[in-house]
């Protein structure tokens, strides 16, 4: 039966990027055990020859032709945006972690 | 530790993942306009944008280009694929997940040999050709040097976002030795021709639509365990490719001939300095948290699909240096000369639209050999085209330029004059053969030199020339040499 | 109350068309019904009046100049769930990160509406980003059952159903992942339709979970569910997904259905949906209602689906796991709510910061849980045995329609539930969805209807009736006879037993 630290819970927000209380890793911790504990029935059905299904339906090939469609003006591509500079959106500094 | 003694105690172990972006006029999964240098956050919608609520459909373009490439490497076609989602948050990357194949790639286990610079091939295994979106850009601002570290913010724009990219990725190349840095130099030098002539890419790797990472690793000689590797990326021109693995071989070779441990890690490429230094080291280890992507559906070639693909493919490098190689006779070392001056597939393709091989070569091989010298780019960098260079060579042929014109001509090109017959008539160099004209120009010179002239008139005809010649100066190489003779010998002789 | 807002969306429309009302005046009396019966039901998120009238007035106008209605549905008016992109209000999918946000673009399914002369008066609310079965997750405040004020109106698209219970408007769309239309409208006594997958487009549709999110109908009729669902159905070429195929006939359907019996068909029960946890008096509602359909001349057998056992966990992996990768650009780089930029922080701990206080618990525990479900360590054992579980549960359906023509169960295991009662019990809480997750996990068409009220707390009651993928037509056909019947055995429409609505409090928006 899966557990989940407090620890895995702050990895796991850390991956999602979610800066959660210290009162949320006690919370979550709790939840995502009964959840995942719940959910891993899942694996009594495990047989090798069934295969996943990730599609409902079965549809392959569906393309679009290489012709160009109108987008958006720089206008309306930056309305949403918090803070703007040059017709670029402006960002918090980012951390090298190329 | 020098070159010598880092092949003498290791072998170096090479990976090169090259990222091409592909010319198509749409981009991957969206109708946005797929260019280069517009003003920014103009070339996006809601796809590419990674508005809530868009969706994602695929460019049969660019899978079409993805299946040529794999073919032209030698790949199999899978006969069904699909697309994973990578995810990891980055502010360039709009839906901060990559849509990008994983571990169900359209082409896979290909290889290809590498023409290196003594005429000889190496070849290579090709692990893969997958496809992807690109990433937008973002520029660093604050900090001082406009660099990621440093800076105090940054500002992004999309245009590239989407643009789509296939990644080409080698199986470990081993047994290069000392060569290794020259190969991983052809290797991408070879490819980038290659996805040329198959018409593409623009392959430009100073606008990034050419990019290499190298991974690099040494492993004891006598030892068949693969050493920790680095994975250097920005390593954005043909030179910069040779000079990053020769260098992580060194510096990896100190490190383990000290008794250290390769970190394996991102490692940056300084072009400055010819050196590489380690990117920020994750605390996390990298987890992408890979799943087919639900909004795309499986790709499924038929076998008809692939056939017909293959039979677009053009006459690739390789085959067109053997077929040329054949028929003009070349031995080995000329063959090698031709390659090494980068002049072989521009004069094959230069004959290809129609002109005589001799001339083509001539014009490759000298003039225009020159001007890439002069300039220092190389030959293929040129911003002359074969079919411009045919063209000269057929106006040289209809006796509508001299050689003396045609080079202006040439010149014209290269200054981005427009084609030929455009600077032709700009600069208005056609060849004069109006007989008043001339005649009046033959009069002058015989005037000026009328020793000479006497000289002619005495039956030398060899002194022809010098008149001719003045005439030609006096007319800016204009003149039609051959009717000036003839006026030149009607004037003098009774 | 105007008797307008009583009227089917058919009949509100055969009357515009023949214009002897107005748009203008069905629109204005929607209005007038949402401004009295909103502040309790609080079913809107966002209204545009002036723009609902306009367009309403520029129906009649060419109604008036002799052009021919732009569709069955030209002039009615509908809601649509706050998770369609509109060009002209706010698209907030119920959660504080896209308070206010404006999107460049429309849905698909609102252009449709657009096209259809059909007028949007309003946005509808949801459990956030259309994560829950209550209505409660919404930032905005929860929605109440017209039914009883204390109780939930079902979710994700409780908001839709609502609006649609308690005579706000005659339609609305809603999204269903896991039931998001079926078991709201089970709660709330209307008709809530799941296409099948692909029947109807998903583009500018905000993802939970792609791979199972659809759109469809929520109205008071059969009839009214299927002159929607033709609206907004059919082939989309911006969505990969859609499926190239003329929308099933589910209008004839609907229309045929009302006037035949159903001698011939064979429906079959689900045997794995019932016992424990289902609430006895949802269950002699439904076999009530299965006597019906036997009454009708269907042949009536059970049918066992093991694997549907299985469908509810592996629907709590397979949405959250999804859900953690769609709602990752919620990131504040580009749109919506941003915190936390004092001009020190970095990207990263901006993003975190944003998301962490844009995003309410339910939406933050299902990101998580699909985070740790697609890890590298538990990818196998999560994401990729639910997939295995989701061709079991398709290979259940094949088995099954080899033998019958539709499969029914209730709806939902219990009937409404009081607001507050499963919000801090997340499993209680995901049970709800227990019968509505198959058909979404397979892809095919389902809808729930009436079936009259539950005898021990006189909440209404759904009955369920699963068709095949592709045969959405099959199900209404069923609906539509069985509807007939049950309003003949009840002398009148289920939703016409709504209790009236004691307005106190404020309206959302
Ligand atoms: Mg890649
Ligand atoms: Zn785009």
């Amino acid at each position: 039966m899966p557990t989940i630290s407090r620890d895995e819970v702050a990895h796991l927000a850390r991956l999602a990027r979610l800066a959660v209380t210290d009162e949320e890793l006690d919370l979550f911790a709790g939840q995502l055990e009964v959840i995942l504990t719940s959910v891993a029935r899942v694996g009594e059905v495990a047989a090798a020859d069934i295969p996943p299904t990730s599609h409902a339906v079965g549809l392959t090939d569906v393309f679009r032709a290489d012709v160009p469609r109108p987008g958006l003006t720089q206008q309306q591509a930056l309305l949403g945006a918090y803070a703007t500079e040059g017709g670029r959106f402006r960002v918090p500094r980012i951390l090298d972690e190329a | 530790m020098d070159y010598d003694e880092v092949l003498e105690r290791f072998e170096p172990v090479l990976g090169l993942e090259v990222h091409v972006e592909l010319s198509t006029a749409t981009k991957m999964f969206c109708g946005c306009a797929n260019s280069f240098g517009a003003p920014p956050n103009t070339h996006v919608c809601p796809t590419c944008l990674g508005l809530p609520g868009s969706l994602p459909v695929l460019n049969r373009a660019a899978v079409e280009s993805a299946m040529r490439i794999g073919l032209a490497l030698n790949c199999s076609i899978a006969p069904w694929c699909r697309f994973s989602r990578k995810n990891y948050f980055y502010p360039d990357m709009p839906k901060n997940f990559q849509i990008s194949q994983y571990d169900e790639p359209i082409a896979l286990h290909g290889s290809w040999a590498v023409p290196l610079a003594d005429g000889s091939t190496f070849t290579v295994g090709i692990e893969r050709a997958h496809m992807e979106e690109d990433t937008g850009k973002s520029l660093h601002v604050g900090g001082g040097t406009g660099r990621i570290h440093g800076a105090n913010y940054s500002l992004l724009d999309y245009n590239r976002a989407g643009v789509p990219l296939i990644e080409i990725v080698t199986t470990p190349i081993v047994g290069a030795g000392a060569r290794a840095p020259e190969l991983a130099r052809a290797y991408v030098t070879g490819l980038r021709d290659l996805l040329r002539a198959l018409g593409v890419s623009d392959v430009r790797m100073d606008q990034g639509s050419l990019r290499c990472d190298a991974n690099v690793s040494l492993m004891p000689r006598g030892s068949s365990t693969f050493g920790t590797r680095t994975e250097t990326k920005n390593v954005n021109s043909l030179r910069s490719v040779e000079r990053a693995v020769r260098y992580e071989m060194s510096r990896q070779a100190a490190v383990l001939a000290s008794g250290g441990d390769v970190v394996q890690e991102t490692r940056h490429f300084d072009e400055a300095t010819d050196t590489t230094s380690p990117g920020r080291r994750k605390e996390t280890s990298e987890d992408y948290r890979y799943f087919p992507e639900p909004d795309l559906v499986p790709i499924a070639p038929s076998e008809e699909w692939v056939a017909r693909l293959r039979a677009t493919l053009p006459e690739l490098p390789g085959q067109r240096r053997a077929r040329v190689q054949a028929e003009w006779g070349l031995s080995d070392l000329e063959l090698r000369d031709l390659v090494n001056a980068g002049a072989l597939d521009l004069i094959a393709a230069t004959v290809e639209v129609g002109a005589p091989a001799e001339q083509a070569r001539s014009w490759w091989v000298s003039y225009l050999s020159q001007q890439a010298n002069s300039r220092d780019v190389e030959l293929a960098e040129l911003p002359i085209t074969p079919h411009q260079v045919a063209r000269v060579i057929a106006l040289v042929g209809a006796g509508e330029l001299t050689n003396t014109l045609a080079r202006q001509v040439v010149d014209g090109i290269l200054a981005g004059e427009g084609e030929p017959d455009e600077i032709v008539a700009a600069r208005h160099l056609a060849v004069v053969s109006d007989d008043a004209e001339l005649a009046a120009a033959v009069e002058q010179a015989l005037a000026a030199q009328p020793d000479v002239a006497e000289k002619i008139r005495g039956g030398k005809v060899a002194a022809v020339g010098a008149i001719v010649g003045a005439v030609m100066r006096a007319t800016g190489g204009q003149a039609d040499a051959h009717r000036v003779r003839e006026l030149v010998l009607a004037r003098c002789t009774p | 109350m105007s008797e307008l807002t009583r009227l089917s969306a058919a009949d509100l429309a055969g009357r515009i068309h023949a214009r002897e009302v107005t748009s203008v005046q069905v629109t204005q009396a929607c209005l007038d019904r949402i401004a009295a019966v909103d502040p309790a039901v609080r079913a809107f998120v966002h209204l545009d009046a002036q723009a609902a009238l306009a367009v309403a007035a520029q129906v009649d106008d060419k109604l008036r100049r002799g052009d021919p209605p732009a569709s069955p549905l030209a002039g009615v008016p509908v809601a649509l769930k706050d998770v369609f992109t509109t060009l002209d209000m706010p698209t907030t999918c119920g959660s504080r990160t896209l308070r206010g946000w404006r999107p460049p673009y429309d849905a698909t399914v609102t252009r449709r509406l657009r096209d259809a002369g059909v007028v949007i008066v309003g946005k509808t609310n949801m459990d956030e980003f259309a994560m829950g079965s209550s209505t409660e997750n919404s930032a905005y405040g929860p929605t109440h059952n017209p039914w009883d004020l204390d109780r939930v109106p079902g979710g994700s698209g409780g908001g839709s159903a609502a609006a649609v219970a308690a005579f706000e408007v005659p339609l609305a769309v809603g999204t269903d992942t896991g039931g998001s239309i079926r078991q709201p409208s089970a709660m709330t006594g209307t008709v809530g339709v799941k296409p099948t997958y692909g029947g109807v487009s998903r583009y500018g549709l905000v993802a939970f979970s792609s791979s199972l999110d659809q759109g469809g109908p929520v109205a008071r009729t059969v009839l009214d569910a299927a002159l929607l669902h033709e609206v907004i159905g059919g082939y989309d070429a911006l969505d990969s997904t859609s499926i190239d195929a003329p929308v099933p006939p589910v209008v004839h359907a609907a229309r045929a259905g009302a006037t035949a019996d159903l001698a011939g068909l064979r429906v079959g029960v689900v045997r794995e949906f019932r016992g424990d946890g289902y609430q006895p008096g949802v269950l002699r509602a439904f076999d009530v209602a299965v006597s019906r359909l036997s009454e009708l001349g269907a042949q009536v057998v059970e049918v066992s689906c093991p694997s549907f056992d299985y469908a509810l966990p592996a629907y709590y992996l397979i949405a959250p796991s999804e859900c953690s990768s769609n709602l990752a650009r919620f990131d504040g780089m580009r749109y919506g709510l941003r915190l936390g930029d004092d001009g020190t922080r970095s990207a990263e701990e901006v993003m975190s910061l944003t998301r962490e206080a844009g995003f309410g618990p339910e939406v933050k525990r299902r990101i998580m849980l699909g985070t740790y479900a697609l890890s590298a360590g538990y990818y196998d054992a999560y994401y990729g045995q639910a997939q295995k579980v989701r061709t079991l549960i398709i290979r259940d359906f094949a088995a099954a329609f080899e033998r019958v023509d539709v499969l029914v169960s209730p709806t939902t295991p219990t009937t409404a539930f009081a607001l507050g009662e499963r919000v801090d019990d997340p499993l209680a809480m995901y049970l709800s969805d227990l019968c509505t997750i198959p058909a979404d996990l397979a892809g095919n068409a389902a809808l729930s209807v009436p079936a009259g009220l539950s005898d021990e707390d006189g909440l209404p009651v759904g009955l369920q009736v699963m068709a095949p993928a592709m045969a959405d037509d099959r199900a209404y056909r069923v609906a539509a006879a069985y509807e007939v019947a049950r309003d003949a055995a009840d002398g009148g429409p289920l939703t016409h037993r709504v209790p009236g609505i004691e307005v106190v409090g404020e309206a959302l928006c």
